[in-house]
């Protein structure tokens, strides 16, 4: 068991329970926190400590709920933050940094959740895990529970692009394609890991699991010289990653390493096609109306019935940040434009983010003098699909200077 | 009869059971039924307001009942009404 880590804790009603594979309050069955001795923590754990450890996320394992397990860290996280000038420059931001989260052992930000909760599940004794999952997170089980000898069953929804599916059966888990949503998935996924005893890492681990999201925030600060920045910009999905990110800031000062109290604005990134938690955020309310058939090409974020949807809702209002709904057609722009001006080259759910920091700095949300962080979370090279014939040769020409020399567009 | 299949941190409410069997002939009918015969699962399902509670999701047939009527979706003879915690899932 991490040193620290006390046990868990119902976020609704304070209910306490041990430190076990459960992620629900029995009495009001409200999501289940992780807590920690933090008087010892503050008492104990350095900057100095930090910066001498892995160049992992499990640097931060003091802040962590499990040990690092060799067996499971792919060198997962701690990933560069990078000055973006050149995008800032298309934004009118001239303090933009970005996250760069393609560069996680399986090209997504979700290894960071995965490391922690197959770690968990080995200390807690299981031998089988599972997920379900939009894409990214399947990748990220498969590869772990691969190299830990863990056996994974993962169910997806049907109609996933080539690369998420080929980078999750090729680690040779239990693959299943299941005919309806991710939400469909899901709820499966919970029967499943209720009737079997599966670790489903985001349904029985669910408490530890989230707690890998908050390293991105760790690391940001770090990064920064261990100051928060003033605005950050995250992809929402269930809003799990968006609520433990403004957390992770928090979680940082209280644990004594940063000095200054974070203030950070929390925006979040929705594609129109599956938008609940920025149609809630519109209409003012905390009512989130599931969306039954998400249709958008950022599939990593089509879940219609976002799990931490109300406290992503919560994070963004109370921090003064904003929500923004994006279309396909922005998205694919916006994955070029990433691309042209930064060299990098994102899935479709970072030129959702883009999109969106794209569109709240136009309406004056993200302001100029803030320090800005847009989190890219994965990868382009798995959502090919998507891009159609955008991305494709200027021309096809016979191997001859002459023909070369028409050919160029300058 | 419409069957009730309840999560495992619900079944010790009703006797350890995971299945129970109820009268009903919508969603609020059916589990209005149960709740009255276990009263610690009452106020687990329900709001003040009489709605349900919001960790707590409803499928009839594995479809969730707020895309259809919420407690006013009709339920059939032998049909399977699953209660579960919302909390769940990510990516």
């Amino acid at each position: 068991m991490s040193s620290y880590l006390l046990g868990l804790a119902c976020r609704e009603c304070g209910a306490a329970y041990p430190a076990e594979a459960r992620s629900i309050c029995d009495e009001c069955f409200g999501p289940l926190e992780a807590t920690y001795d933090l008087e010892r923590l503050r008492s104990e754990v350095t900057r100095e400590t930090i910066e001498g450890g892995p160049a992992s996320l499990w640097r931060y394992q003091p802040l962590l709920p499990a040990t690092r397990d060799p067996w499971v860290d792919l060198g997962d996280g701690f990933t560069p933050l990078r000055r973006a000038e050149r995008l800032g420059a298309e934004f009118g931001l001239p303090k933009l940094y970005l996250k760069d989260e393609t560069r996680n052992p399986t090209h997504s930000f979700k290894d960071r959740v995965v490391s922690v909760a197959l770690a968990r599940a080995r200390e807690l004794g299981f031998d089988t895990v599972g997920c379900a999952s939009t894409g990214n997170l399947a990748n990220a089980v498969a590869a772990h529970a691969a190299a830990a000898g863990l056996r994974a069953v993962i169910l997806v929804p049907a109609g996933l692009e080539a690369g998420k599916i080929a980078s999750t059966a090729v680690y040779g888990a239990a693959l299943i394609e299941v005919d309806g949503t991710y939400d469909d998935a899901n709820r499966l996924s919970g029967e499943a890991a209720d009737e079997f005893g599966w670790a489903f890492v985001n349904v029985s681990l669910r408490p530890y699991y989230v707690e890998g999201s908050k390293t991105i925030a760790f690391e940001t600060a770090e990064q920064l010289g261990w100051r928060a920045p003033d605005h950050v910009v995250v992809p929402v999905a269930s809003g799990a990653l968006l609520t433990r990110v403004g957390k992770g800031f928090r979680d940082l000062h209280e644990a004594g390493l940063l000095e200054e109290e974070p203030n950070v604005r929390v925006s979040g990134a929705q594609a129109a096609g599956c938008g609940p938690v920025a149609e809630a955020f519109e209409r003012g309310t905390e009512e989130i109306r599931p969306v039954r058939y998400p249709d958008t090409i950022a599939k990593s974020l089509a879940i219609g019935d976002p799990a931490d949807g109300v406290y992503a809702l919560r994070e963004v209002r109370s921090s003064s940040g904003a929500v923004a709904a994006v279309s396909d057609e922005e998205i694919v722009e916006a994955v070029g434009l990433l691309a042209r001006t930064e060299g990098l080259f994102t899935e479709t759910a970072g030129g959702v983010t883009v999109a969106t920091l794209s569109r709240l700095a136009v309406a004056g949300v993200i302001r100029p003098d803030e320090t800005v962080v847009a989190y890219i979370t994965g990868m382009g090279l798995k959502t090919l699909e998507a891009f159609g014939e955008r991305f494709r040769p200027a021309r096809t020409i016979s191997p001859k200077l002459e023909a070369l020399a028409e050919a160029l567009p300058w | 009869m419409v069957t009730v299949r309840l999560h495992s941190a619900m079944r010790n409410l009703v006797g350890g059971s995971p299945r129970v069997e109820v009268q009903g002939a919508t969603v609020r009918e059916a589990l209005e039924h149960l709740a009255g015969r276990h009263e610690d699962l009452a106020r687990r399902l329900f709001d003040r307001d009489g709605g349900i509670r919001r960790f707590v999701n409803v499928f009839v047939e594995d479809e969730d009942i707020r895309h259809r009527d919420g407690l006013d979706t009709e339920v059939e003879d032998g049909q399977t009404i699953s209660v579960l915690p919302a909390v769940a899932g990510g990516g």
